[in-house]
């Protein structure tokens, strides 16, 4: 009995098997743990990368298979004024509404990072526009938006400002307008509460040597609270800068790209012309026209940013 | 050793935080703390909160109060109804979109966590070759939206057979989690000793079994930040769930408000507000239960 555990203990030390050898081999396991992950985001996100831009070469239909036509797409939407407004409707909204969210987020972190009765309940709530569903929310707005019901119209009647309704979403300017409102109160916890968490590592005392060397509020600010702050900028700032670009949920909640066609973002007038018009092959082209703003956001917001990093001598981490 | 170093000088200056939170916050009276800081911040909350005070009293108001804004005050009401809520529930599909969005939700999520766990242990600790290159395009793969990927990954659906099937959605909704849980569980897994796990390893130990019986435990903050953050994500994905699925009750909730809400009804505002407010109140009390998960989560994933 002793003798046969002793020997089938023996075995596997003195000739360790393949099996057994792959077993301990970092290389191979690593491999094999990563198997689902690119699996996934090979199957279903660089494939669908790569096949997209194709798609906008070709002029596929849904349900028929498409032929490779070149530039055509392209040419196509050079010359489509609808384009253009989705275009300009796209930067308009990601510039104004990037910029505001930062200015907001910023100014309401710097708010809720001084000493506050009951912060963490205040911080919960200020989050909650960030975890409800945007299409949700959206729908909420559009009612505050309506045309004859508006709670906001009503308000501003009763004070006394307005005499008529105002037609949030019916005129191309007041739906720009609104729409990046909404974009805008969703987006402004995300930034304040990231920003507040870098926040809350800078230490109190660099602002106490600071006044006793007599800086004002605005220096303080300036020149202890911005450059400690600027990495987590910079990372907030492309996250919020890439999604306000790719918006669709907000947009197609409230207002579908109407009215006549003033809200059309790139991302709602690709479905548009994708999915419901069925030209599969344009509607990628519009994607694939995406990706080079996309890019030129990224490198601006990250670089411009994160130069800063080095620059005070932290190093590449 | 170096770790722990590093550790030690970035638990510092927030223990410093800790410790000193007046601040100079004494030197501010009352008066002007009001003006500075009061009132900027009550226009905050009430400016982030208002959409959903106005969607939870739309639900609640009967009909005749809702389009009635002459003779009773729109802000308030006394007689509170659950005609909307009632009508969601019992004389709609709600439940059922309620329950593929659960579904599908739940099913994406735990395969994106257990995608992510592997690839995350696997980047961190096992250090095979090219490890950092794959964890640098994971990331980038976090910066890929799906407004760019939803035409050609229809296609891809179609030819998969998968077309209008909530497993569609449960397959590709890991695109948009595994980037942002493995970094998440990159940043975990990093701060769980490394000797714990050379020990396991002297000791006998597979692979295997350091991965479910050392670090997993001791990674539970993270995995229920990462789970939360990964549920609330694919309940709220929107333009996949619209462009894959198809007839009616197959959809999820935010899909089904959108487009099967939205009638001519004057009246529809009570019940389209209710499946908002149902359709919201999930995420909410989730949230409510693990608000510094949360928080850490998405801090956490944009500090990495």
């Amino acid at each position: 009995m002793v003798d046969a555990t002793l020997h089938t203990r023996r075995a596997p030390i003195n000739e360790p098997t393949t099996w057994s050898r792959l077993k301990t081999n970092r290389q191979w396991l690593g491999y094999w743990f990563m198997v689902p992950a690119l699996g996934f985001l090979i199957l279903f996100l660089a494939y669908p990368l790569g096949l997209g831009v194709w798609l906008s070469f070709t002029d596929t239909k849904i349900g028929r298979a498409g032929e490779f036509i070149g530039l055509e797409n392209y040419d196509w939407l050079r010359d489509d004024s609808i384009f253009w407004t989705s275009v300009f409707n796209t930067l308009l909204y990601t510039i104004v509404a990037s910029a505001i969210k930062f200015a907001a987020g910023l100014y309401l972190a710097l708010l809720l990072n001084k000493s506050l009765p009951f912060k963490a309940m205040l911080r919960a709530a200020i989050l909650i526009p960030f975890i409800v569903p945007t299409v949700l929310s959206a729908i909420a707005f559009w009612w505050i938006y309506d045309t004859q019901f508006s709670i906001l119209s009503w308000t501003l009647k009763k004070i006394g400002l307005i005499s008529t309704n105002i037609d949030f979403l019916g005129d191309p300017w007041n739906a720009r307008w609104s729409t990046i409102f909404a974009n805008i109160w969703r987006g402004v916890p995300f930034v304040a509460i990231t920003l507040l968490a870098g926040l809350q590592t800078v230490s109190p005392s660099l602002y106490e040597a600071a006044t006793l060397d007599g800086a004002t509020p605005w220096q303080r600010f300036r020149y202890i609270t911005y450059p400690l702050l600027t990495p987590i900028i910079a990372v907030v700032m492309t996250f919020s800068v890439l999604f306000t670009f790719t918006d669709f949920q907000l947009i197609w909640a409230m207002t579908r790209g109407g009215p006549v066609n003033a809200t059309h973002l790139m991302a709602t007038l690709s479905y548009q012309r994708a999915i419901m018009g069925g030209a599969l092959g344009e509607g990628a082209a519009i994607a694939t026209a995406m990706i080079p703003f996309l890019l030129f956001a990224i490198m601006i917001s990250w670089f411009g940013l994160q130069r800063r990093k080095w620059q005070q001598g932290a190093d590449n981490d | 050793m170096t770790d722990l170093a590093v550790k030690q000088t970035k638990a510092a200056p927030s223990k410093a935080a800790d410790d000193h939170s007046d601040g100079m916050s004494y030197l501010e009276s009352i008066p002007r703390q009001l003006v500075t800081l009061y009132l900027p911040l009550s226009i905050f909350l009430i400016v982030l909160l208002f959409p959903f005070y106005w969607m939870a009293l739309t639900a609640i108001k009967p009909n005749h109060q809702l389009l009635d804004m002459e003779r009773v005050s729109p802000f308030w009401t006394w007689e509170p109804t659950f005609q909307h809520i009632y009508k969601l529930i019992f004389e709609s599909q709600y439940p059922l979109w309620l329950w593929n969005t659960m579904y599908v939700a739940a099913g994406a999520t735990a395969l994106s966590i257990a995608a992510s766990v592997l690839a995350a242990y696997a980047i961190v600790r096992l250090r095979f070759k090219g490890a950092q290159t794959i964890g640098g395009l994971i990331f980038l793969a976090y910066l890929v939206p799906p407004s760019i990927l939803f035409i050609p990954l229809s296609t891809v659906i179609y030819n998969y057979g998968l077309f209008d099937s909530p497993l569609a959605l449960i397959l590709v909704y890991p695109t948009i989690l595994i980037p942002f849980s493995t970094w998440l569980l990159m940043g975990y897994f990093k701060t769980i000793p490394y000797e714990l796990e050379e020990c396991a390893l002297i000791d006998g130990a597979s692979r295997w079994q350091i991965l479910t019986k050392i670090v997993l435990p001791l990674a539970i903050p993270g995995l229920i930040s990462a789970f939360i953050f990964c549920f609330t994500l694919c309940w709220n994905e929107f333009i996949y769930a619209l462009t894959f699925l198809q007839s009616v009750q197959n959809k999820t909730v935010p899909v089904a408000i959108v487009n099967e809400f939205v009638d001519g009804d004057v009246y529809r505002w009570g019940s389209l507000m209710a499946g908002a407010l149902v359709g919201s109140l999930p995420l909410v009390i989730l949230y409510a239960f693990f608000v510094e998960h949360y928080v850490s989560a998405m801090t956490g994933a944009v500090k990495e």
